[in-house]
This record gives C-alpha cells, sequence and structure tokens, in this order.
C-alpha cells in the first residue's frame, strides 16, 4: 500500500489572521473575523462577511510588486499564502515543482471594476482582461515563485481547494511530482455577493452552522497553500501531517441544491476512508462544510448519521470564524484540520445554540483538547461537486 | 504495468461540420469571431431543461452524449472537463445586470449557471453519474489536465474501465470581443483559411465541445490508442526541442517512430515562433499538420486535434487542407500534438494507431 503524502508546509491568510499563527489564536480564542464590507465596494453593507481588512496596495507592497502588476485580490492573497508555506518547508522549487490552485471565479474583482471600461473599447487596463479566467490568477502566481512546470487550476465551485490537495496528493503518490503546492484561494467579489444574495442564502446576521435556526451563510476570503513532497525528498525535514484519504463523487441531484440524504457528500466520506484504509471509528474529528444554510447542513449531518450512525465523532465547521471562502474553504480547512493534529485540539463551532430537528447532533462548542490521529474535512460545491479529505497525524 | 487506453468514442462540435476526412471543402468564416455548426440539440435535450442552457452546457451534454453512445458506455467511472473559460454567457448575463441595476433585483439564474463546473455537473446530473468529477480550467492545457487525471485513474484503481474527458469553451457576446482590445485577435477580419499566411499579431476565435470516451477495452470501432500528455507552464523557445524528446524518451519512442505532428499554430506572429524549432528541425521529415485555421483558437481548441488525429489514425488518411508540407505519410502510426497560448500553458499529447 502507498504510504500517505507528506506535508511539508503551510500558509494561510484569512479574516482571522494573516498566518498560521494568527489563525491558530483567533481558533483557541474563539474569535470570529465577520464585520461588515469596508474594502469591497458594494450596497449591501448590511451583509457580514469574512473580509481580510488589508487592502489590495498594502498586500502589492508586502509583495514587493512593481506599480504596473496585474495581480487580482485573489493573486495578491494566494501569493501572500504561498509564501508562508514555502518558507516554513524551505522548499527548493525547480523544473519538478508544481502547483495546482482552486479558484471559484479567479480574477472577477478585476473584471467587475473594469468590465464597462472594455465594452466601451477602453484599453487602459486591458492588461486585467484575461484576469477574469481562473488560469490567469494561478498563473500569475506560480511566475512570482518562478514555478515554470506543472501549473494547473481546479474549478469546482466550493470544492475546488479540497480538489487541488487531492489531485497533488495523487500526483505525488504517482510519481508525477516531487514537490507541489497546493491549496486555494478566493476574495470578495460583488459577482459572488449578489450572486448567494439572490439565490437567498446569506444570513444577515453570523451565520450558525448546524443550529436548527440558522438561516443562511457568511461569505468571506482567503487562501490557503499546503507543500507535498514525496518521500525521496523530505530526508530530515519535519512533516506537519499527512494526507491518508481522499474521495471525490457528485451528487448528481441539483446545479445548487443538495440532495436530502446527502448522497454525493456520503459517497465522498466513504471513498476517502477507503483511500484511507481507515474505519469511521478511527475519526477523531470532522472539520464539517457546515456553511449554515438550511440545504447544507441538513443534507451534510444526514450523511454524517449515514456513515456514523448515531456515533458522530466531534466535529465543527469553521466558517462562522471565516465566513465561506467557497474555493479556498477546502483548503483554509485543511489548514485547520492540521493544526487540530499538531495541538490535539478540535475548535469550537460557533453561534450554535439549538441541535437541529432532523439529526439532533451537536456540534463541538467549546475548543476541547483530546487525541487527534485523524480528521476528516469535508468540501462540497455547486454542480454536486463534493470531496471528502483525511488528515493524518505523522507515524499514524 | 500501466494498463493501455483506447478512445472508443468522441463527440466534436466546432465551427466546422464533422466527418473531416470525407470533407470536400472548409467552412469559411470572414469574421475573427465566429460561432460552432450546432447539431440539432433537441435530439440530446429535453426542450424544457434546453431552453434555460447557455451554448457550452449545450455544447457539452450533446458532445458527452455523442461519446458515450458511440462507445457504448451508459454511465463512465469519472467524468472530468477542462474549460478555459467556462460559462462566460451566463457570468456576463449576471455581472451585466449587477452593474447597469446597481447590484438591485437580480435574479439568480444566470449566477447558478455561471459556475465553471456548471458543464461537468450538469453532464453529471443528466447521466445520473454520482462518480469522480472535476473541472480545470488552467488557460491552454485545462484539457490536457483532464486527461492527465483520467489516465491517473486508469493506473491508480483497477476497477475503472472507462472516462469521459472533455474540453468545452463558448464564445460570448462582450467578454469573447475584450480579445480585440489586449490584442489576442487579429485588428482586422480576415479568412479563416488565410490564417496560416498571417504575418500579424493576435488569432482568430470560435468555440467547440470535444468529449472522448476513454476505455481500457480496444473495440473493433476503436480510435485510437492514448498514450500520453505532458504539459509546463513556460519553456523558453529554443528548449522546445528538449522538451519534446525528453518526452518521446519517457515514452520510450524515437523521433524517427513520429509519424505525423499537429501543431497549434494559430498565426500570431509573437508566438508561432515556438512551433518553428520542432518544424525545422525535429520534425524536418515528418508531415506536419495545422487546424486552427478551420476552427480558430480557443482554450480547448486542442481537442480539435486529439479529434482529428484519432480520425487519421482510424482511416489512415490526412485530409489535404490540414497539410503544413509536402511530405507524404502513408499510413500514420503515431501521431504527435503540440499545443501552446501566447507562449505559456505548453502541451504534448501522443496518439498511436491500434
Amino acid at each position: 500500500m502507498n504510504k500517505a503524502v507528506a506535508i511539508t508546509g503551510m500558509g494561510i491568510i484569512s479574516a482571522i489572521g494573516n498566518d498560521t499563527g494568527e489563525n491558530y489564536r483567533s481558533l483557541i480564542l474563539g474569535k470570529h473575523g465577520i464585520s461588515s464590507p469596508e474594502i469591497l465596494k458594494t450596497i449591501h453593507r448590511d451583509l457580514p462577511v469574512g473580509e481580510i481588512k488589508i487592502s489590495n496596495e498594502t498586500l502589492a507592497q508586502d509583495l514587493n510588486l512593481p506599480k504596473n502588476h496585474s495581480f487580482t485580490r485573489a493573486a495578491l492573497l494566494g501569493a501572500f499564502a504561498v509564501s508562508e508555506a514555502i518558507t516554513q518547508s524551505k522548499l527548493k522549487i525547480d523544473g519538478g515543482t508544481g502547483f495546482i490552485s482552486g479558484t471559484s471565479v479567479g480574477g472577477m474583482d478585476a473584471t467587475e471594476t473594469y468590465f464597462k471600461e472594455f465594452t466601451e473599447g477602453k484599453a487602459e487596463n486591458s492588461r486585467f482582461i484575461r484576469a477574469q479566467h481562473p488560469g490567469f490568477t494561478t498563473e500569475i502566481i506560480a511566475e512570482h515563485f518562478g514555478i515554470t512546470g506543472f501549473v494547473s487550476t481546479i474549478s469546482t465551485a466550493c470544492s475546488s481547494g479540497a480538489n487541488a490537495i487531492m489531485l497533488g496528493a495523487r500526483m505525488i503518490k504517482a510519481g508525477k511530482l516531487k514537490r507541489v503546492i497546493v491549496g486555494g484561494t478566493d476574495c470578495l467579489t460583488k459577482f459572488t455577493l449578489n450572486g448567494f444574495n439572490s439565490l437567498m442564502i446569506l444570513s444577515d446576521e453570523h451565520c450558525k452552522p448546524f443550529d436548527e435556526n440558522r438561516n443562511g451563510l457568511n461569505l468571506g476570503e482567503g487562501a490557503a497553500y499546503l507543500v507535498l513532497e514525496a518521500e525521496e525528498e523530505l530526508n530530515v525535514k519535519p512533516v506537519l501531517g499527512r494526507i491518508s484519504g481522499y474521495g471525490n463523487a457528485n451528487d448528481a441531484f441539483h446545479q445548487t441544491a443538495s440532495s436530502e440524504n446527502g448522497e454525493g457528500a456520503f459517497l465522498a466520506m466513504q471513498k476517502a476512508m477507503k483511500t484511507a484504509g481507515i474505519s469511521s471509528e478511527k475519526i477523531d474529528y470532522i472539520n464539517a462544510h457546515g456553511t449554515a444554510t438550511k440545504n447544507n447542513d441538513s443534507a451534510e449531518a444526514k450523511a454524517l448519521k449515514r456513515i456514523f450512525f448515531k456515533n458522530s465523532p466531534d466535529f465543527s465547521s469553521t466558517k462562522a470564524f471565516t465566513g465561506h471562502t467557497l474555493a479556498a474553504a477546502g483548503a483554509l480547512e485543511a489548514v485547520y484540520s492540521l493544526l487540530s493534529i499538531q495541538h490535539q485540539e478540535v475548535f469550537a463551532n460557533l453561534n450554535f445554540s439549538d441541535p437541529m430537528d432532523s439529526s439532533g447532533f451537536i456540534p463541538v462548542t467549546q475548543l476541547k483538547a483530546k487525541p487527534i490521529d485523524h480528521v476528516l474535512s469535508n468540501s462540497f460545491g455547486f454542480g454536486g461537486n463534493c470531496t471528502s479529505l483525511i488528515f493524518s497525524k505523522n507515524g499514524e | 504495468m500501466e494498463n493501455k487506453i483506447y478512445i472508443n468514442g468522441i463527440g466534436s462540435i466546432s465551427a466546422q461540420p464533422g466527418d473531416v476526412i470525407s470533407w470536400e471543402a472548409a467552412r469559411l468564416y470572414h469574421e475573427n469571431i465566429f460561432p460552432a455548426i450546432s447539431p440539432n440539440y433537441k435530439e440530446f435535450i429535453k426542450p424544457m431543461a434546453l431552453r434555460r442552457m447557455s451554448q457550452a452546457i449545450k455544447m457539452g451534454i450533446t458532445s458527452a452524449k455523442i461519446a458515450l453512445n458511440e462507445a457504448e458506455i451508459e454511465i463512465p467511472e469519472a467524468i472530468i472537463t477542462g474549460t478555459g473559460e467556462g460559462c462566460k454567457q451566463d457570468t456576463e448575463k449576471f455581472l451585466e445586470n449587477l452593474l447597469d441595476q446597481d447590484e438591485k433585483l437580480l435574479t439568480p439564474t444566470s449566477f447558478i449557471q455561471s459556475t465553471h463546473n456548471t458543464i461537468g455537473g450538469q453532464i453529471a446530473l443528466n447521466l445520473g453519474c454520482k462518480n469522480y468529477n472535476v473541472t480545470y480550467t488552467q488557460n491552454s492545457v485545462s484539457l490536457e489536465t483532464a486527461f492527465l487525471d483520467a489516465q491517473m485513474q486508469f493506473s491508480e484503481n483497477p476497477e475503472i474501465n472507462s472516462v469521459l474527458v472533455g474540453g468545452v469553451d463558448e464564445i460570448s457576446e462582450k467578454i469573447t470581443s475584450f480579445r480585440k482590445l489586449d490584442g489576442q485577435l487579429k485588428p482586422d477580419p480576415i479568412k479563416n483559411t488565410d490564417l496560416l499566411k498571417e504575418d500579424s499579431t493576435g488569432t482568430i476565435t470560435s468555440e467547440g465541445a470535444h468529449f472522448f470516451a476513454l476505455s481500457k477495452e480496444k473495440k473493433q470501432n476503436t480510435y485510437a490508442e492514448f498514450q500520453s500528455v505532458f504539459m509546463k507552464n513556460s519553456i523558453q523557445p529554443e528548449k522546445i526541442n528538449d522538451e519534446i524528446e525528453a518526452f518521446l524518451k519517457i515514452n520510450k519512442l524515437d523521433l524517427a517512430a513520429v509519424d505525423t505532428v499537429i501543431l497549434g499554430i494559430n498565426g500570431d506572429n509573437r508566438y508561432d515562433h515556438y512551433y518553428k524549432n520542432p518544424q525545422e528541425k525535429l520534425f524536418k521529415n515528418t508531415t506536419q499538420l495545422a487546424y486552427k485555421h478551420l476552427i480558430g483558437d480557443f482554450d480547448t481548441a486542442s481537442g480539435y486535434a486529439v479529434y482529428l488525429a484519432a480520425n487519421i489514425l482510424k482511416s489512415g488518411e490526412i485530409p489535404e487542407i490540414l497539410k503544413l508540407n509536402k511530405l507524404e505519410c502513408s499510413v500514420p502510426k503515431t501521431i504527435l500534438i503540440y499545443n501552446q497560448y501566447l507562449g505559456r500553458d505548453h502541451s504534448l499529447i501522443l496518439l498511436s494507431a491500434v
């Protein structure tokens, strides 16, 4: 059997912190990052979001970019998080280093800013025309770090980041890459905020994952990346944890809604445990997708019930901290899963008071210390795309 | 031991009619943006559903179904889609409404269908296929990443027998026309079949969908064997020959074994020199073909090259209109496809006759 894939670095930026340390401190202190939109210029000031309070100008300065750069906000956040991951793993970047990024709307922030200009035939900001397409954002991050080899983008809506991690792990196992940076990035845009708002699944208060009275999600932004390395490349490098399982399935039910019994989620979790070669009792913590929409949380709970019966392991959704960061969510939550293993702690599901009538499941609501060897992380998206990942303690 | 992978079904929708081998004349276009030729979508999609679908979704579902029907596969064990620019028509619609209505009174339909994975998701929904499903969107290697994933699916899991792989891109009124502003399109309209004679910047563009039913089993109507795919984000023009030779070596092939190359030449004089090196050195004595003068250039245009290669390998015939040089190749056995866009996202695909 193949050994689980080693993770040697991680980096993150989200509404609860600009690096791994800051994110961890917010998680253990129960400090959320939900606020009113300030950097995103929108009329929907009443919709709470998980916004990173750093301007594009400041991010560009931190990254030492030239004045006429063509980084979109997703590229800026992405490069910021990649930089931390590379530093931590002391990664050697060469022809055998790959980059796989998940993003849902890529550089939509630039497109919505310049769309009218382009329509009028003004070419002044034409360097942002290709920015609309997700591959552009990925490529510009790759170029910034001198990655010239395998570069690709996955766009499976809210499971993009998780699928990017899965592809990276598979390519390492298959011997196609020696080192790969995997994860996802998405920034707040008017396009997504209004899109989810038109679907009437945004909450006007702080989201309440898995609560009977939940009334929608808060949108967030962020980026997170992991460095995966082949066994023979490790030498004496510290291993933060391992990707032991992954599963991808399609709900094949509806373009945006989950099936009532959470079929896609069920299949994805089942496949993940099969690749990891572990049974459901071995899972110590589930970082749930838990968006706090009526539909997702009840479908996910149904799927959990089908896998774990009555004895669901400790679970929580960290989306009340960060908001739902779409394509980046699976990557952010991969970092949280690894932190959970590193510190042997389950992070709290904020804003919970009443269990859902349908399942009766109660998430972990206070920081909880316990032995943790295996964490299951769920990411589900539009188009029925469901992905589950299992992170394990090194040596387990 | 690696399994062999065969192409047993192909669905192709492009700006040219099907059945390329028996063609007499190519369809001519005099604009730099031109649409695909629509098949009768009603044969494949229910009228109610069809009304709400953008071109990309219609082309995707239809070509996927054609490929699966031909290969006699009901439910593939994976659906892997590549799209460089995704569902532009719905994106454009939602974005324009948002900007024109100042974020007020928006309806969700076009937003729902704007995500890049809509095509792959809709194919799954249409087939009732709950298996592995991913969408890649990396400019001109979107379809190539999908092929790479498919190849890994077969080698990882011995239980996998069939995988559906495809590439789809649509044109939209505004977003596609922005390409005139940043030099991606030629400044003046040309006739598509004159593309390869052009000495100017930019190219011409269109849309299309190409789905391939891949299988471990060789059948009587198998098109070709899918051997390998390679992609690299950036390459120095003078290093391209080294990359091609390294790729052939990994696949245990001599240069001489490649009897036909299909090149992604798109008439952009700023980047076509990438093809010059292999044309003048490695493949001096090899039959050289091009195709973008027929269907334009778009991120998943290489799907048309795979479709051509598979048909050439099956029929043993090469249509005159594709030929770049006078070298005859009696019976094509091994075809190499090389593509790039704007000097980035390079890919090599290798197919062979069965």
